[in-house]
């Protein structure tokens, strides 16, 4: 080895703005490519699809009407499609609500390898599949399920828990606890204990701590959970569909059976814009209820 | 951390919660060795007759094989792709580095269902439809973000000052990157790897809109399957993949930690 060598160490070469750009262009390409084709060319086309004419016969001409959205707002079906999605993803959202909190407060007061164990339950269902977990309801709110067996050992009526609102309605709220979990999870890092305990030590009875400290404290998650929910209750679609089997009829099932089975998609492509101005809604309502607790 | 213990109503009822939330997953295993004909709980016999059916079953195998391959495909692209885009982004920070992150990962605002119809409209003209590119491509659109999204995450949390004592060695930014930066990220990687091949496995919307009689992912199978008759094929089904996803979620939890991956 020659001392030269050592000497003409090259030092960092100083980065070429134009090469630089040249190759941050390069390295983005591939993303901003599925980007385009997959998400940005589609959602445009999708707006523009909904203003489109569809004829009597069902075949669809590239002329701007708006005969589909008049048509979505004057038609009382789909008025109480939109009326049924929003009240029913409501009570979900609530139901999940309660449901959550007692969990993710005790994920909050556990810790250790316990705490691990904990988490990994709340976050495999969230990495199951939807269709297995709504295998399992129907396993569980069938006829010949496991609630309606045990109400026919204890000789008590058999209920109708599938195929309705119902089902619908219980199904998605288990399917959506772990996201409501972890957004209260998230939230839940405001909560000082030893706020809780100078209340305690004050003489406050626990119920109160949880009425004045506690739920005051967490409203940030809670608001966050619930916009989620709502968000994902309007939107799903495999639980609504199986669960409800062909009777329950929501926003989700709508697109699906008109983009699918009637072909119709002006009138698909309207309602997935529906659901967007609806999302919109409640991003505005979470946004100005964090601004009021905060 | 300094946490009050739980009291007694509040171990109660999380308990009573954690019940709900895991039934549906508790309740396929034993109805996946009933000795029924057609599901119903609790079965009146006993047999572990419907694993084999599975693979007995035409559809059910030749779906199974497609996700598979589909999904590690996915994968494989979504870190290819992904990976050099998080380089870009996090260490040469191009001007609007933080707009463009945000436009990459937006797919993960839309609801998948009107992505679905979206893709379906496009894919349509460009006879994508029921092929295998077509439902890597419509994959892709939804596992990106994850990649992305947990990818800048690692290597915006790394320690810069290695990377550099590297290139001033005299090292070239490729050496750099494939000698110091991606070995230490490594958590981030296996992280990206697993989230990517179960949200590809586990997509069962998109595929929906993308599949045809020609060509079947498993969740699609499955969901069509439930539709018309739940038999105990599909929980012997469940099982198995409730049994996949607990391993790929321990190999991450080994590697990476769970909590780091999942939960900020």
């Amino acid at each position: 080895m020659s001392a030269g060598a050592a000497i003409a160490l090259p030092a960092p070469a100083p980065r070429e703005p134009g090469k630089g750009i040249a190759t941050v262009v390069a390295l983005l390409a591939p993303i901003a490519l599925v980007n385009a084709v997959g998400f940005l060319a589609p959602v445009l086309n999708l707006a523009r699809m909904s203003f489109y004419e569809v004829e009597p016969t069902g075949a669809m001409r590239e002329v701007y009407t708006l005969a589909t959205w008049a048509k979505v707002f004057s038609d009382g079906y789909y008025a109480g499609l939109i009326f049924d999605s929003i009240t029913v993803s409501l009570g979900i959202t609530l139901l999940t609500l309660i449901c959550s909190y007692p969990i993710a407060l005790y994920l909050h007061r556990s810790s250790g390898t316990w705490r691990t164990i904990l988490l990994v339950l709340v976050i495999s269902p969230l990495l199951t599949s939807a269709v297995v977990r709504t295998y399992g309801w129907i396993a569980i709110l069938a006829e010949n399920g496991l609630v309606n067996n045990a109400f026919a050992a204890l000789s008590l009526a058999k209920l109708k828990l599938m195929f309705n609102a119902t089902g619908v309605t219980i199904g998605l709220t288990e399917i959506l606890m772990p996201y409501m979990i972890l957004a209260l999870l998230a939230g839940f890092g405001r909560l000082d204990p030893r706020v809780e305990e100078a209340a305690a030590t004050l003489g406050a009875p626990p119920f109160t701590i949880f009425r004045r400290i506690i739920l005051p404290l967490t409203l940030p998650g809670i608001a966050l959970g619930c916009l989620l929910c709502f968000v994902l209750a309007v939107s799903s679609f495999i639980t609504p569909k199986l669960l409800g089997g062909g009777r329950v009829f929501l926003l989700a099932t709508e697109i699906y059976d008109e983009a699918i089975v009637t072909l119709n998609w002006p009138l698909a492509a309207t309602l997935s814009i529906l659901v967007l101005i609806i999302f919109g809604g409640a991003l505005l309502l979470y946004s100005r209820a964090l601004r009021a607790i905060l | 951390m300094d946490e009050r213990p739980a009291s007694l109503p509040l171990k109660l009822t999380a308990l009573v919660m954690f019940a709900f939330l895991l039934a549906p997953l508790i309740v396929v295993v034993p109805i996946s060795f009933s000795g029924d004909a057609y599901m119903k709980f609790p079965p009146s016999s006993w047999s572990t007759k419907w694993y084999p059916a599975i693979f007995a079953d035409g559809k059910m195998a030749a779906a199974f094989w497609t996700s598979l391959v589909l999904a590690a495909v996915v994968t494989a692209l979504s870190l290819a792709i992904a990976l050099p885009a998080a380089y870009a982004l996090v260490r040469l920070k191009p001007p609007g580095a933080e707009a463009l992150s945000s436009l990459f990962t937006a797919p993960l605002l839309l609801p998948t269902i009107v992505l679905g119809l979206a893709i379906l409209i496009v894919f349509a003209k460009l006879g994508l439809l029921a092929t295998f590119p077509g439902l890597v491509a419509a994959h892709l659109v939804v596992t990106l973000p994850y990649a992305l999204r947990v990818l800048a995450t690692a290597l915006s949390t790394l320690p810069i000052a290695v990377e550099e004592a590297a290139a001033t060695l005299g090292a070239s930014p490729f050496t750099v990157f494939r000698r110091i930066t991606l070995p230490m990220m490594k958590s981030g990687l296996v992280g990206t790897t697993a989230l990517c091949f179960l949200v590809s496995f586990d997509e069962v919307v998109l595929s929906l809109f993308m599949t045809g009689p020609r060509i079947q992912t498993l969740p699609v199978a499955m969901y069509h399957h439930v539709e018309q008759q739940a038999d105990p094929l599909v929980a012997a089904l469940s099982v198995l993949l409730v049994a996949l996803t607990l391993i790929v979620v321990l190999v991450v939890d080994r590697t990476s930690g769970l909590a780091k991956t999942f939960v900020k």
